[in-house]
């Protein structure tokens, strides 16, 4: 059981690194959403020991399915619009974004020893993970060149936070909830028609254009 | 020595070009063609070593001192190794190191060996082999030492015969991202497809084969037995892992290592015929990727 988990938290560490590390927006999106898969489990396993009730049932299901499915159907679509397959070099390389990535880490493990937090995580490594993901969906949105990359680092960010309130077992409305997941889903739904008409209007959605753009 | 003790260090000083006809069986069956028999290394060793050696004006003893170093160097490093669950002869902790500077000093002498020919295109390899190889050194260290960790001790034996076991127990999770970790580092140390492809000639991208291409003879098939049982030695640390989950001893643990070799072998020979070759600047970023994970390993075991 708690090895399940930590085995989980290890394989989205694992996702972060390879999404740092890939230059490829096809291979990204799979990553993000082999991601997704995994945060969808989690309510699962967390709320395991204390009963799942139906609320949770659905919105770790609704989760599962918007993350695991219906994001990364609908980047897909918006790559196809888009017709782009290799991202743009990234302002700083990739090996130093993973060197980066790595150096955040353990900066998240030694901030973990030293945080004192109001309800103790199930695993040690939930904190970490959650603030190492956030990190690194934060890198992503700040040094990749295309718009979709940086909608790519946007989910990875949100991951990470919906990470935290599921580690931390910080009990939500399933309403609440529930509202979360529709503002990502129209936030993404934009962000394609967007990249879509950026794509239409400069014919690619390399953002480094759009600077020169003023007056 | 008894015989189980015995028994995996002659199949490795016996079997080890065997392991290479598992690999090229295995392509051939992806590729649908028939592949070479099975017996085809020994016939080029023996090929090899009837064989006169014929040496340039230009070399000195460097280049004849090469392929025996070489040899000599893996030969040592098989008797630090421990395989099928059975501690190695030599064992102190530590000797993990030695596992890898042992192999860093052939891999020298290769290079070495390489450079004294004068030819610019051998040196070109040797520039690569070393650039590669300094950049891998510090990802098998820190695997290594992470695995130590992981067991609990410093020595190779230690760690596969019994440390491994609480390992898997303890952090599974760690064990599993370091065996991810060896299986890169055995491409990359080994020359294997994703980063040179063992088996073209004459390519201006390829690393270990241009610089072994002025020796003949006796010499050659130093190297090439060499190389032979340097893969299976980096076989053996991922095979051990996985017998370590199993924690099986004794015979029946024989017969789960040489399946266990073999299925590597397989995996390495799939690998190959899936991947293209990485363009050249991007092996530095699979070797950084590759420690970055390592990294994560150790950093996970910390906490």
């Amino acid at each position: 059981m708690d090895s399940m988990l930590s085995h989980l938290l290890v394989l989205l560490l694992f996702t972060d690194l390879l999404l740092l590390g890939t230059s490829r927006i096809r291979v990204s999106i799979r990553v993000v959403a082999a991601q997704g898969i995994v945060l969808g489990l989690l309510p699962f396993l967390l709320h395991f020991s204390d009963g799942i009730s139906p609320s949770v049932i659905a919105a770790a299901g609704l989760g599962l399915a918007l993350r695991g499915v219906v994001f990364p159907w609908l980047l897909f679509r918006a790559m196809r619009a888009a017709g782009v397959g290799l991202a743009a070099t990234p302002t700083i390389s990739y090996s130093t974004a993973m060197f980066l990535g790595v150096l955040f880490t353990g900066y998240a493990f030694w901030l973990w020893s030293r945080l004192p937090l109001p309800v103790p995580p199930e695993s040690p490594l939930v904190l970490p993970v959650a603030l190492s993901t956030q990190f690194v969906g934060l890198l992503l949105v700040i040094t990749r060149r295309k718009a979709l990359s940086q909608v790519l680092g946007y989910i990875v960010l949100e991951n990470g936070i919906f990470l935290l309130s599921v580690g931390l077992k910080i009990k939500e409305d399933l309403l609440v909830e529930l509202g979360i997941l529709l503002d990502l889903f129209v936030a993404l739904f934009i962000m394609g028609i967007l990249v879509y008409h950026i794509r239409r209007e400069f014919d690619r959605i390399d953002v480094d254009q759009l600077t020169s753009l003023r007056g | 020595m008894s015989p189980i003790q015995l028994f995996p260090l002659l199949a490795a000083l016996l079997l080890a070009p065997l392991l290479r006809s598992v690999i090229n069986r295995t392509k051939a069956w992806i590729a649908g063609r028939r592949g070479p028999p099975w017996l085809q290394p020994y016939r080029d060793l023996r090929k090899l070593l009837g064989k006169g050696a014929v040496y340039s004006q230009t070399t000195t003893w460097l280049f004849r001192a090469g392929p025996v170093v070489g040899l000599a160097t893996v030969l040592v490093a098989v008797t630090i190794v421990p395989m099928a669950g059975v501690a190695a002869p030599l064992h102190f902790s530590g000797d993990l190191v030695l596992f890898a500077y042992v192999l860093a000093l052939g891999r020298l002498a290769t290079i070495l060996a390489a450079l004294d020919v004068g030819s610019s295109f051998e040196a070109m390899g040797a520039s690569r082999e070393a650039a590669y190889s300094a950049l891998v050194e510090p990802v098998l260290l820190l695997g290594l030492v992470s695995l130590g960790l992981v067991a609990g001790g410093y020595s190779l034996s230690l760690i596969y015969c019994g440390g491994l076991a609480v390992g898997w127990e303890r952090s599974p999770e760690v064990v599993t991202l370091l065996a991810f970790v060896l299986f890169v580092v055995l491409l990359i140390e080994n020359a294997r497809m994703p980063i040179d492809d063992p088996t073209t000639h004459l390519e201006l991208t390829m690393i270990h084969e241009v610089m072994v291409l002025d020796h003949g003879g006796p010499d050659l098939a130093f190297i090439e037995y060499a190389q032979a049982l340097k893969l299976w030695l980096f076989i053996q640390l991922l095979v051990g892992i996985a017998i370590s989950a199993l924690a099986v001893t004794g015979w029946p643990g024989v017969v789960i290592w040489a399946i266990g070799t073999v299925a590597v072998g397989v995996v390495v020979g799939l690998v190959e015929s899936a991947m293209a070759r990485l363009r050249l600047v991007q092996i530095p970023q699979l070797i950084f990727g590759t420690g970055a994970v390592a990294t994560m390993a150790l950093l996970l075991q910390i906490v």
